[in-house]
C-alpha cells in the first residue's frame, strides 16, 4: 500500500504532463501482487500468481461487483455517492429471476414457479433482462431525482433506496428463494461471461467519460457545480442521467449474479455497494468528486480481488478477512482524505 | 445608439430593507474601458449581478448593444455577447484548459444528444488560437487546471471570456488573489483587449491598476454612483475623496 501513497506528479509540474492517479493504482496492484507472491512462497511454498485457477475464481468474483463499481464511479465523480446498488442487485435479481423460470424441473411440471398460475414460465430471455434493466433504471431515476431536484444529500437518498429495495426483495416472495431458470437465462452468467460483460461495459463507459459531452459534464459537475451551472449545463438533468445509468449497471450485475448462481435470494448483494465504493476509491476516484476513471476503478477492483483471494490462499480465516476488508475500505478513504489535504496545503 | 454598448437607467436593487443599489445611471461606449471602484458594500458587485442577470433587479432599465434587455440568467447575457470573469473563478478544476474554455459550448463531432462525441482536436486548436490572441501563455493545455498557479487559472478564465466575448467583458477583482508577476500578466491581457477594441468593465480595489488601465472611473458609494471621471481629469486623492464621501457629483447620494 505504501507505493500508492507516493504521488510524485501532484507537485504542479510546469510544462510537464501531470502524473495520472491510475499509474499509482497500477504500481499498487503490482506491488501488492508481488507481496502476496512472496508470502505464498514463504508460507505455503508455492506460487500464488502462477495459480490460474485461483486467479480465475478471483476475477469472476470481483467482476460482478466491478460492474456495479462502473456506475458508482460515475456517481462519485459527480460528487455524490450510491449506497443502493447492493440492494438493487438483490431486488432486480429476485424479480428478474421470477420472469426467467423454466416450466419443468427434472422432467416434471415446476408448479413452484412464482408465476406458474399466470403461465409466465419459459419466457424468452429478453423478458427477465428487460424487467431487470427497467427496474434498475427506475430506481436510478428515483435516486437521481431525489438528489438533483429534491436536493436530498446523496448519502440519505440512496440510503433510503437501499433499505426500500431490500424491503421489496424480501416482500416479493416473502423471503423464499427463486430458482430453476431457463437455460438461455442461465447462460448469461456461465463461464467467463461476467468478466466479458464487465470488460465490455468498462470500455464503453470509459469511452463515454473520455470522449463525449457526457464525460465532460460529469467531471465538470463534480469539480465545480456552480461553474457547470453557469456554463449552461443542466446539472439536475445530468445527475438524473448518471444515477439512472448507475441503477441500470447495478441491474446488470443483479441479472448476472442470479444467472450465475441459478437461484435468487432476497439477501443477495448485501454489502456489494461498499465493495464497489472501495474499488473506486482504491482506484483513485476521489470522494469529493471530479477525479477518477473507469480504468482506475478496474485496477482498484483487481487490487481488491488480489487482497481477498491472497488472504484466502494464505488460509487466513474468513473472519479476519472481513476485518481486513473493513480496514481496506477505511484505508482507501483515509488515503483520499490525505491526498486532498496535501493538495490543499500546497495550494 | 450603436456607439453605446451598455446603458442603465435608474437601476435599483433592494435586498429586503437593504438598498444595495439605488438609481444607477451608467453608460459604456464601444471600445471603452471603465473601472468601477468603491468601498466594500458600495454596490459594485450588486451592480454587475443585475447587468449579467445573475440576480433580477428591483427597478430600472438596461440597454445592451442597442436594445433593451431582460436577462433571465447569466447564460442569456453570455449568449448576447457579454462575458463575465467572476471573483470565484467559474472553472472546473479537474478539466483541462480546452474543456474549460469550451465548457457549455463544446465543439461536437457527432451529435448523439448527451452522448455526443467531442471534437477535442478542434477545441484544442481554437484554444491555442484564443490564448495567442489574448497573450496568455499556458505551458501544457492538457493538464487539469488544478495543477496550475492562481495566476494561470485566472488567465484561463479571462481567456475564456476574451475568446467568446464579442461585445463586453466584465471582470470582478481579477487580480485580487494574485502575486505581482501574475497581476502584471493579467494587466497585459487587459491592454490586449483594449487594443482589440473590446469594451471592459473592471471592478478593482487597486487604484494604481485602475489608473494604468482604464479610460474612465466610476465611483460607487453606499449603493449610489457618486462620480464618473475621465482618467486625465482626476487623480488618486480625488478618487479617494469620492470613495469616502468627502466629495460627490450626485446630489441625492450626498444627502446620506
Amino acid at each position: 500500500m505504501a507505493d500508492m501513497a507516493i504521488n510524485p506528479g501532484a507537485a504542479a509540474p510546469r510544462g510537464r504532463r501531470a502524473w495520472p492517479t491510475e499509474l499509482n493504482a497500477l504500481i499498487g496492484l503490482v506491488a501488492i501482487a508481488l507481496v502476496f507472491e512472496a508470502l505464498a512462497w514463504a508460507i505455503r511454498g508455492q506460487t500464488f500468481l502462477g495459480n490460474t485457477a485461483i486467479l480465475r475464481i478471483m476475477i469472476l468474483q470481483v467482476a460482478v461487483v466491478g460492474i456495479i463499481a462502473i456506475g458508482v464511479t460515475q456517481v462519485i465523480i459527480t460528487g455524490g455517492i450510491d449506497l443502493s446498488s447492493g440492494s438493487l442487485v438483490g431486488m432486480v435479481g429476485i424479480i428478474a429471476m421470477s420472469f426467467a423460470q423454466a416450466g419443468t424441473r427434472n422432467g416434471a411440471d415446476f408448479t413452484g414457479a412464482v408465476f406458474w398460475e399466470q403461465g409466465w414460465v419459459d419466457l424468452p430471455v429478453a423478458v427477465p433482462i428487460a424487467v431487470g434493466l427497467v427496474l434498475g433504471l427506475i430506481a436510478g431515476v428515483v435516486n437521481g431525482a431525489l438528489v438533483a431536484y429534491a436536493k436530498i444529500p446523496p448519502f440519505i437518498a440512496t440510503l433510503g433506496m437501499m433499505v426500500t429495495a431490500r424491503g421489496v426483495a424480501k416482500w416479493w416472495t416473502a423471503g423464499e428463494a427463486v430458482s430453476n431458470p431457463t437455460p438461455s437465462f442461465a447462460a448469461l452468467g456461465q463461464g467467463m461471461m461476467p468478466v466479458l460483460i464487465f470488460v465490455a461495459l468498462a470500455v464503453l463507459f470509459q469511452a463515454l467519460l473520455s470522449f463525449t459531452l457526457y464525460g465532460t459534464r460529469t467531471y465538470a459537475i463534480g469539480s465545480n457545480r456552480d461553474a457547470a451551472r453557469m456554463s449552461g449545463i443542466n446539472v439536475e438533468r445530468h445527475l438524473v442521467l448518471v444515477y439512472a445509468l448507475a441503477g441500470s449497471l447495478a441491474a446488470v450485475a443483479g441479472l448476472i449474479a442470479v444467472s450465475r448462481q441459478l437461484t435468487a435470494q432476497a439477501g443477495l448483494g448485501v454489502m456489494y455497494e461498499l465493495d464497489a465504493i472501495a474499488m473506486a476509491v482504491i482506484g483513485g476516484v476521489s470522494l469529493v468528486g471530479g477525479r477518477g476513471s473507469i480504468i482506475g476503478t478496474a485496477l482498484g477492483m483487481l487490487i481488491f480481488g488480489i487482497i481477498i483471494s491472497g488472504f484466502t490462499f494464505l488460509r487466513v480465516d474468513a473472519y479476519y478477512q472481513e476485518m481486513i476488508k473493513g480496514g481496506i475500505i477505511v484505508g482507501a478513504v483515509a488515503l483520499d482524505v490525505w491526498r486532498q489535504r496535501r493538495r490543499a496545503l500546497r495550494g | 445608439m450603436a456607439e453605446v454598448v451598455l446603458r442603465t437607467e435608474g437601476l435599483t436593487k433592494h435586498y429586503g430593507g437593504v438598498h444595495a443599489l439605488v438609481n444607477a445611471d451608467f453608460e459604456l461606449r464601444r471600445g471603452e474601458h471603465v473601472a468601477i471602484v468603491g468601498d466594500n458594500g458600495a454596490g459594485k458587485s450588486t451592480f454587475v449581478r443585475q447587468i449579467t442577470g445573475v440576480e433580477q433587479r428591483t427597478a430600472g432599465r438596461i440597454w445592451f448593444d442597442g436594445r433593451e434587455v431582460h436577462f433571465a440568467g447569466p447564460l442569456e447575457a453570455r449568449e448576447a455577447g457579454m462575458e463575465c470573469v467572476f471573483q470565484n473563478l467559474a472553472l472546473a478544476d479537474d478539466l483541462d484548459v480546452p474543456s474549460n474554455l469550451f465548457l457549455g459550448r463544446e465543439i461536437i463531432r457527432w451529435n448523439l444528444g448527451p452522448f455526443s462525441i467531442l471534437d477535442r482536436r478542434a477545441m484544442r486548436r481554437a484554444t491555442e488560437e484564443g490564448l495567442r490572441r489574448t497573450g496568455v501563455r499556458i505551458p501544457r493545455l492538457d493538464n487539469a487546471i488544478r495543477h496550475m498557479s492562481g495566476g494561470q487559472r485566472q488567465c484561463v478564465a479571462i481567456a475564456r471570456s476574451a475568446t467568446f466575448a464579442s461585445k463586453l467583458i466584465i471582470m470582478d477583482e481579477p487580480t485580487a488573489a494574485l502575486g505581482v508577476q501574475e497581476t502584471a500578466q493579467v494587466e497585459n491581457i487587459i491592454r490586449n483587449l483594449k487594443d482589440q477594441g473590446i469594451p471592459l468593465i473592471l471592478i478593482s480595489h487597486n487604484l494604481r491598476q485602475v489608473f494604468d488601465l482604464v479610460d474612465r472611473i466610476v465611483v460607487f458609494r453606499r449603493g449610489h454612483i457618486v462620480a464618473s471621471l475621465r482618467r486625465e481629469e482626476t487623480d488618486g486623492n480625488d478618487i479617494v475623496a469620492y470613495i469616502t464621501g468627502v466629495k460627490s457629483q450626485n446630489a441625492a447620494a450626498a444627502l446620506i
